[in-house]
C-alpha cells in the first residue's frame, strides 16, 4: 500500500506541471483581446494600453507564463482586473459554496441512485426494474436549466415555499441556506442519480451472477445479507470512482444550475471570467479545479483499498 | 424524493421573507469595479446612482438639473465653466465636499492610470478653486457636451481622503457622497448599501438599506419579483410584459433608451470593405436599408418594446435630424438600385454576437433583405471575439448596440468621426467631422440642432451604420413601491422611492 501510495503521489507533480502548461496554452487560443474586452464600451486606447501592461500582455508568452507560475508557487494567483479582487480571495469565497452544492447533490444522487440500482438489479425484469430505468432515462435526458426553471416556477412562484434563487451563507442562517440550496442540489443530484443507478445496476448484475454469491446463498445466508454484505460491497468499487469523479465534475460543471439559481459559485465565476477574458481568474479557477480532480482521483484509489481486500495484496 | 423535498421545504417555512426596511433590486449583470474613474459597465452606473452623487443629474426629458452643483455659468468665450457648489454636503467618511474636492476628483479622472474618464474630459485643461463653494473648469476649447458628461461617472465625486489612502484599490470600498454608503460586496452575489445619515437630501430617502442582486437570467429575475424576494427588477424581458400587465401586484415602467441598436457596415475599416458590394457601393447600402421593415424588426426582435429609428438618437430626442426621416420599406426601389449598381444578388456576411436579440435581428434582417435579392450569411460569434474582429476590420456587417450617452455627441463622435475609438465602419468624412466639431464648440441648442440635422442627412447618404431601433428600458416592481422616476439613461434613482 505504501509503495502504491508513493507512486501515485509522485505522479501528481508532473501532472500538475502539464496542467499549468495546458491551462496557459489553451487560454492563448481563446479568440479576442482581453484588454479590449475589459476596456468596456468606450474602447479608450489609453485604457487598453494600460490594461495590456497590467496583464503583462505586452511581454512574450514564455515570460507571461513564468510570471504567472512564479506567482502561483508563492500562493499568489493574481488579481481579477474586472472587479479588482485577488483571485485567491475569489476562489476562497466561491469554492465552499460550490463544494456544499456538489456535496448535497452527491448525497441526493447516492440516496436515489444506489438503492434504485440495487433494486432494479435484484428485481431484474420486473416492474421495479422498468420503473427505475424510466427514472434513469428521465434524469439523463432532462436538461438542468429547464428542470431548474420549472422547479422555481412551482416551489417559489406558485407555492412560495422556497426562495426562487440566491445564496445565504450557512453561518449566517442555516435554514435559509438549506432552503436556497435544496432546489439546485436536487436538480444536479437528479441527473447524477441516473448515472449512478445505471452503473450500480450493471455492477450488481455482474456480481450477483458470480460464484461467491452462489456460495453465499448455498450457505443458507439470508437474501438481505447476500445482497447488502456480499454483493453490494463489491459492486460499489466502480460506483465510488464514479462518485469521486462526479464530485470533481460537479465542482467545475455546475455552471448552468448556478446561473439559473444565481448561486455565486465556482461555475459562474469561471464562465463570467471566460466571457470577460479575465485571464487571472480563468487560470486560477481551472488550476484549482484540476488539482481537486487529481486529489479526488487519489482518494478514490485509496477507497478501493478499503472496500476491496483483493487490492491490498 | 420530490415529496421529501416538499416536506423539507414546508418545515423550513418562510425564513427568507424580506425586510420592509430594505429595498431589494435585481440587476441583469454583475457590475465591474465600483470606482467611478475606472468603471466601464452600464450596470455599475445603476449602483452608483445610490452610492455617488454627481455634479449634475438628468430628468425624464434629458434636461440637465442641479445635484452637487447648484448653479453654473459659462464664460463669454465658452472656455470656462464656473460652478457654485451645494453647501453642507459631506462624504460618507465625514469629510467635507467643497471646491478642493471637485478639483481633486476631476484631476483624478484625468490623470489616474487606466482612467476611463480621460476621453470624456479631454478638453478640460485645468480646474481652479475660486473659494470653498466655487470652482472653475478651464477648457482648451468650448465643449458643449461637458455638462452632460458631468451627469455621469465623470461628474461623480469621491472622498479625496479615502481615494488618496486606497489608491488603485478604492473600488473595493468606495466612499462617495450619495444617499447610501457602501457596506459589502460579494462578487456575483450581492452588493449591500446602507443609508447615509449625513446625506444632504435625507428627506427623500425612505429605505434603511439597498441590496443589489445580480440575476442574469430574465426569467429567474422575474420569478424572484413574483415570489416576493425582490421589490424591483431592471431590464424586464419584453416577452414578459403581457404576462405581468394583468397582475395587480406589480407595476411596469418604461421609457425610450438613449442608446441605439444598428448594423455597422465596414465601408473603409480595412481592404475587406472594397471586396464586397455592400462596403463598396453606397447604392447597395441604400438598397439594403430599403429592404428592411423596421416595424417588423421591432416586433420580432423586441416584441414591440422599442421605437424604430434611423439615427444615433431616437426620434423623440430634441436633436433628432428631421430632414432625414426614417425611410419606408421599398422593395422595387431597392431592386432598381441594385440593378444600377450592377449587382442584382449581392452577398455579404452579417456578424452578430450570440445574445438572443442580436440573433433575432440577424434572422429577420436576413429574411427581409432576401426579398430584395440580398444573400445575407449570418456569422454568430461570441461578443469578445466580434469586438476583436470589428477592431481589425475583419467583417462586412456587424449587429452592434451602443448603450448611449446623455448628449448626442456621446453616440456619434467616437463612432463616426475619422479614427474614433469605436469607429468600426472606418467611415471618415471631413465634412461630417467639421460639423461634429461645430456641435461640440457651439453651446446654443438651436445651432447644435441645425448641425446635427446636416450630419443626419450626410450619414443617410453614406450609411456606414444602418440604425434600426431604440429599446425601451423596462422596469417591473411591486405595486406597493411608489416614487420611481423613469429616465432615458436607464438608471434607478433611489431618491423618493418609498414602500407603502
Amino acid at each position: 500500500m505504501g509503495k502504491f501510495l508513493a507512486g501515485r503521489l509522485a505522479s501528481i507533480l508532473p501532472t500538475l506541471f502539464f496542467v499549468t502548461l495546458l491551462i496557459f496554452g489553451l487560454q492563448q487560443l481563446l479568440p479576442g483581446d482581453p484588454a479590449m474586452v475589459l476596456a468596456g464600451e468606450d474602447q479608450d486606447p489609453n485604457v487598453i494600453a494600460h490594461l495590456r501592461q497590467k496583464m503583462h500582455l505586452d511581454q512574450p508568452l514564455p515570460l507571461q507564463y513564468v510570471h504567472w507560475i512564479s506567482g502561483v508557487l508563492h500562493g499568489d494567483l493574481g488579481e481579477s482586473l474586472r472587479i479588482q479582487k485577488p483571485v485567491t480571495e475569489l476562489i476562497l469565497e466561491k469554492l465552499p459554496v460550490t463544494a456544499q452544492l456538489a456535496s448535497m447533490a452527491i448525497l441526493i444522487a447516492l440516496a436515489i441512485g444506489v438503492p434504485a440500482g440495487v433494486i432494479s438489479a435484484v428485481k431484474k425484469g420486473t416492474a421495479w426494474d422498468y420503473a427505475a430505468n424510466v427514472f434513469a432515462l428521465w434524469g439523463l435526458s432532462t436538461p438542468n436549466f429547464w428542470l431548474g426553471i420549472l422547479m422555481i416556477l412551482l416551489f417559489a412562484v406558485q407555492l412560495g415555499w422556497l426562495p426562487a434563487s440566491g445564496y445565504i451563507s450557512p453561518f449566517e442562517d442555516l435554514k435559509g441556506n438549506l432552503a436556497a440550496m435544496i432546489m439546485p442540489a436536487f436538480v444536479l443530484g437528479n441527473a447524477f442519480a441516473a448515472v449512478l443507478m445505471r452503473h450500480t445496476r450493471s455492477a450488481m448484475l455482474q456480481v450477483l451472477s458470480s460464484d461467491y454469491v452462489r456460495t453465499a446463498r448455498a450457505k443458507g445466508l439470508s437474501e438481505r445479507v447476500v445482497i447488502l454484505k456480499h454483493a453490494l460491497r463489491n459492486a460499489l468499487t466502480p460506483v465510488i470512482t464514479l462518485g469521486a469523479l462526479g464530485f470533481g465534475e460537479l465542482l467545475g460543471g455546475t455552471v448552468l444550475t448556478e446561473s439559473v439559481f444565481s448561486i455565486p459559485g465556482f461555475g459562474k465565476l469561471i464562465v463570467d471570467a471566460v466571457f470577460n477574458r479575465d485571464y487571472a481568474v480563468v487560470q486560477g479557477v481551472v488550476l484549482i479545479t484540476a488539482t481537486t480532480y487529481i486529489v479526488l482521483n487519489l482518494l478514490a484509489d485509496l477507497a478501493y483499498f478499503i472496500v476491496n481486500p483483493r487490492m491490498r495484496g | 424524493m420530490k415529496l421529501r423535498a416538499l416536506a423539507f421545504a414546508l418545515m423550513l417555512g418562510s425564513s427568507f421573507a424580506g425586510n420592509a426596511q430594505t429595498l431589494r433590486i435585481g440587476l441583469a449583470e454583475d457590475p465591474d469595479v465600483l470606482d467611478p474613474t475606472l468603471a466601464r459597465t452600464f450596470v455599475g452606473r445603476i449602483v452608483f446612482s445610490a452610492l455617488c452623487d454627481k455634479l449634475f443629474d438628468l430628468d425624464e426629458k434629458l434636461n440637465i438639473v442641479p445635484m452637487l452643483a447648484t448653479s453654473h455659468q459659462w464664460s463669454g468665450d465658452n472656455k470656462t465653466l464656473t460652478l457654485k457648489l451645494r453647501q453642507g454636503v459631506t462624504f460618507h467618511d465625514g469629510e467635507k465636499f467643497d471646491a478642493a474636492a471637485v478639483k481633486f476628483n476631476l484631476e483624478r479622472h484625468k490623470n489616474m492610470a487606466g482612467s476611463n474618464r480621460r476621453g470624456e474630459l479631454a478638453p478640460v485643461a485645468g480646474v481652479d478653486v475660486i473659494d470653498a463653494q466655487t470652482v472653475r473648469i478651464n477648457l482648451t476649447a468650448p465643449f458643449a457636451p461637458l455638462m452632460a458628461v458631468l451627469t455621469d461617472r465623470a461628474g461623480m465625486m469621491v472622498s479625496p481622503k479615502a481615494a488618496a489612502a486606497a489608491g488603485e484599490k478604492f473600488g473595493a470600498n468606495p466612499v462617495c457622497s450619495g444617499p447610501y454608503k457602501f457596506v459589502e460586496r460579494v462578487a456575483q452575489d450581492r452588493m449591500v448599501l446602507e443609508r447615509y445619515a449625513g446625506y444632504w437630501n435625507k428627506a427623500a430617502i425612505n429605505f434603511e438599506r439597498i441590496t443589489y442582486l445580480p440575476i442574469v437570467d430574465a426569467t429567474v429575475r422575474l420569478a424572484n419579483l413574483r415570489s416576493g424576494q425582490l421589490d424591483f427588477i431592471e431590464r424586464l424581458a419584453p416577452s414578459d410584459v403581457p404576462g405581468l400587465k394583468g397582475d395587480a401586484r406589480f407595476k411596469i415602467a418604461k421609457i425610450v433608451e438613449i442608446g441605439y441598436q444598428g448594423i455597422t457596415i465596414n465601408v473603409a475599416k480595412s481592404d475587406q470593405a472594397q471586396k464586397n458590394p455592400l462596403g463598396k457601393d453606397a447604392r447597395v447600402r441604400e438598397a439594403f436599408e430599403l429592404s428592411l421593415d423596421r416595424d417588423g424588426i421591432v416586433q420580432v426582435a423586441m416584441d414591440g418594446e422599442a421605437d424604430k429609428g434611423n439615427q444615433w438618437i431616437a426620434p423623440v430626442n430634441r436633436y433628432y435630424g428631421k430632414s432625414a426621416p426614417i425611410p419606408k420599406r421599398d422593395i422595387p426601389k431597392a431592386r432598381k438600385l441594385l440593378a444600377e449598381a450592377g449587382v442584382s444578388n449581392p452577398s455579404f456576411t452579417l456578424m452578430t454576437p450570440t445574445t438572443s436579440d442580436a440573433q433575432r435581428i440577424a434572422q429577420v434582417v436576413q429574411a427581409m433583405a432576401k426579398e430584395a435579392g440580398f444573400d445575407v450569411k449570418i456569422q454568430s460569434t461570441e461578443f469578445a471575439t466580434t469586438l476583436n474582429l470589428a477592431d481589425k476590420g475583419q467583417f462586412e456587417a456587424y449587429v452592434l448596440a451602443w448603450s448611449g450617452r446623455a448628449d448626442p455627441d456621446g453616440n456619434l463622435h467616437s463612432q463616426l468621426s475619422c479614427g474614433g475609438p469605436t469607429n468600426y465602419s472606418g467611415f471618415c468624412s471631413k465634412e461630417v467631422d467639421a460639423l461634429i466639431t461645430e456641435t461640440r464648440v457651439n453651446l446654443d441648442p438651436a445651432k447644435r440642432a441645425a448641425a446635427y440635422d446636416k450630419i443626419a442627412a450626410l450619414i443617410q447618404k453614406d450609411r456606414p451604420i444602418v440604425y434600426l431601433y431604440h429599446r425601451h428600458w423596462l422596469w417591473a416592481y411591486s405595486s406597493k413601491l411608489s416614487g420611481f422616476r423613469t429616465a432615458p439613461d436607464g438608471m434607478v434613482r433611489v431618491q423618493g422611492l418609498k414602500m407603502n
